[in-house]
């Protein structure tokens, strides 16, 4: 188990350093040069000079790099050049925000999606599995900013029983949760069907009902728990459609998560804020992964040795 | 069963083909210019009559434009972008796929560990960044989509050539003295196809809403081209006064992409029933 977590650490690390190359260069790339954005019109050759050997911007890209690491190793991404404080702190008061509307979000959509998919499996070729897949497919063709919009113009402006955006209290989580949670319940219906469906056809099944239990307890001791065990791993990988999906429902309800931040970020081209906000994003990502699958070996020894 | 299931292919076929010929007609069945402005007959409800007696089908947007000409104009960049962006993601995903499979070594390594990074990190947030490095435009766009969409080809390829790799008919092939470049034309490639051919299907769709969704933030489209996204953007800002503005171009876009995914389930089941769900 231990050389099973390390190994899984090890890989974590390489993928985060990975996404720091890809954003770094990707940014430093960018033909717009935020030095001049920075300093008023009227700036002489002199002071552009200095504010970009202020900010490094003079010296080689590998060396921007090397500098930019040591100070990412010790918590400092940048400043911003809008909020003029630590990148990193801007990003961790809107971190929370994001968490909390996806962390709502997702056990939405699975409280929803799990019973679906496993009514689905069960009555396969039936009125409720058509029902149930027809819904996941139209669920995953509606994009979400619009679906977040009609709900909006439902419940915020003809029925007015919920706030348009903002963050100002309990029940303004509910529109942009929703939201969110329709992005995620198509894909976990569809995952929780066909492994029902899978695990549904195994001979463990079988046995148990040639032993004559009940099908209450077929379903719910044997094929259920079974199905669950993969089914987390998956939904691991699922977080970042989840974190993708926020950044884009937050931006219509104006909800001050990290997405909302980030893309503000990249109109006044505060390439601090954008870089700090895809470290953290993708940290909280590849950290949840991490666990997802620290626990899967936990739960499934056979991961362990062969994984 | 069976007939449900061709059913969903020709509905879906049927919609796309309708699609694609709104698209490519627009200019001669649009009953007006997509970009002519009349700001003084702006946010008009759906079936209004102008005063010289014409009609405005799904009313006007905020500048006075006709939104159903907006509607069928904005199908073009739409399908062109969900289409092509697949094509590119989908090369790019089969090159690497093929590569890191057929060669394997430090190769495979470093290829499936690129895609586990680009995995890491939201589409969204990458798509910001590189909106950063290629500027807002229709090119910029589809090379964004197309390098951040081929992850899913390269695990798949990936896996069916490990997999063909091993099997008796293409040993017996590479005994009888096959060169790699036959091996991969003659015995792998045609096993890559169909899973490939799937999965871009479905792709479009997904493409079609991630173009609208960053149009909608602004980092897509530029405004002056008529789309979806950004007409969507235009309704937010009138939900009040003029609903209808934000509705038909979404439900044009849902109806579209629906369509694009019934299509592809339909496609999977025949071409490769062990896929089916």
């Amino acid at each position: 188990m231990a050389t099973y977590v390390v190994r899984r650490l090890l890989q974590a690390v390489v993928v985060l350093w990975g996404v720091s190359l890809i954003v770094f260069f990707l940014l430093r790339l960018a033909p717009s040069d935020p030095i001049t954005l920075l300093l008023a019109e009227t700036a002489s050759p002199q002071q552009i000079a200095e504010a970009q050997h202020e900010l490094g911007f003079d010296r080689p890209v590998y060396v921007q790099y090397l500098l930019f690491m040591e100070r990412a190793i010790q918590g400092d991404l940048g400043r911003s050049l809008f909020y003029k404080e630590p990148a990193l702190g801007v990003i961790l008061r809107a971190l929370p925000n994001t968490l909390f509307l996806g962390g709502i979000a997702f056990v939405l959509s699975v409280a929803v999606a799990l019973p679906v998919g496993i009514l689905s499996a069960l009555r396969r070729d039936s009125v409720w599995d058509y029902l149930g897949v027809g819904l996941a497919l139209i669920g995953q063709a509606t994009p979400p900013y619009w679906l977040g919009i009609m709900l909006i113009l439902v419940f915020s402006v003809n029925l007015r029983v919920l706030p348009t955006s903002g963050s100002f209290g309990p029940e303004y989580v509910v529109l942009p949760a929703v939201t969110l949670a329709a992005v995620l319940m198509p894909i976990v219906t569809r995952l929780v069907r066909s492994g029902m469906l899978e695990v549904l056809h195994e001979d463990y099944v079988r046995t148990a009902r040639a032993k004559g239990l009940r099908e209450r307890v077929v379903v719910g001791q044997h094929a259920l728990r079974n199905m669950l065990i993969p089914l987390i791993t998956v939904l691991g990988l699922q977080l970042s459609s989840l974190l993708g999906g926020a950044v884009i429902i937050e931006q219509v309800f104006a909800w001050p998560g990290v997405g909302r931040v980030a893309v503000n970020a990249i109109s006044s081209r505060d390439y601090p804020i954008v870089q700090a906000s895809i470290l953290v994003v993708s940290g909280a990502f590849v950290l949840m992964n991490l666990l997802v699958d620290v626990l899967y070996a936990w739960l499934d020894p056979r991961i362990r040795v062969s994984g | 069963m069976r007939r449900w299931r061709s059913l969903r292919l020709l509905a879906g076929a049927a919609v796309i083909v309708a699609a694609v010929a709104i698209a490519v007609l627009a200019p001669l069945i649009a009953p007006y210019g997509p970009l002519e402005q009349a700001p003084e007959l702006n946010n008009r409800p759906p079936l209004w009559h102008d005063d010289s007696g014409e009609l405005h089908v799904l009313g006007t947007d905020p500048l006075g434009r006709d939104l159903l000409s907006r509607t069928m104009y904005g199908a073009r960049v739409s399908l062109l972008i969900g289409a092509t962006a697949v094509v590119l993601a989908g090369t790019i995903g089969v090159v690497l796929g093929l590569l890191a499979g057929y060669i394997g070594g430090a190769v495979e390594v470093l290829i499936m560990r690129l895609v586990d990074t680009l995995l890491a990190i939201p589409f969204v947030l990458l798509a910001i960044v590189s909106v950063a490095l290629f500027g807002q435009g229709l090119v910029g766009l589809i090379l964004i989509l197309g390098l951040t969409g081929w992850l899913g080809y390269a695990r798949i390829v990936r896996g069916v050539v490990l997999s063909l790799k091993e099997m008796p008919y293409v040993e017996a092939a590479r005994a009888v003295g096959a060169g790699p470049a036959r091996l991969l034309r003659r015995h792998v490639l045609p096993g890559v196809w169909t899973p490939v051919i799937v999965v871009a299907t479905q792709q479009v769709g997904a493409m079609m809403i991630a173009e609208s969704s960053l149009t909608f933030l602004g980092i897509g489209i530029p405004p002056t081209i008529p789309s979806w996204g950004a007409m969507i953007a235009d309704g937010r800002a009138y939900m009040t006064l003029a609903p209808w503005v934000a509705v038909f171009p979404g439900l044009a876009l849902t109806i579209t992409v629906l369509a694009v995914y019934f299509f592809g389930d339909g496609l999977r089941d025949v071409l490769d029933p062990r896929m089916r769900l």
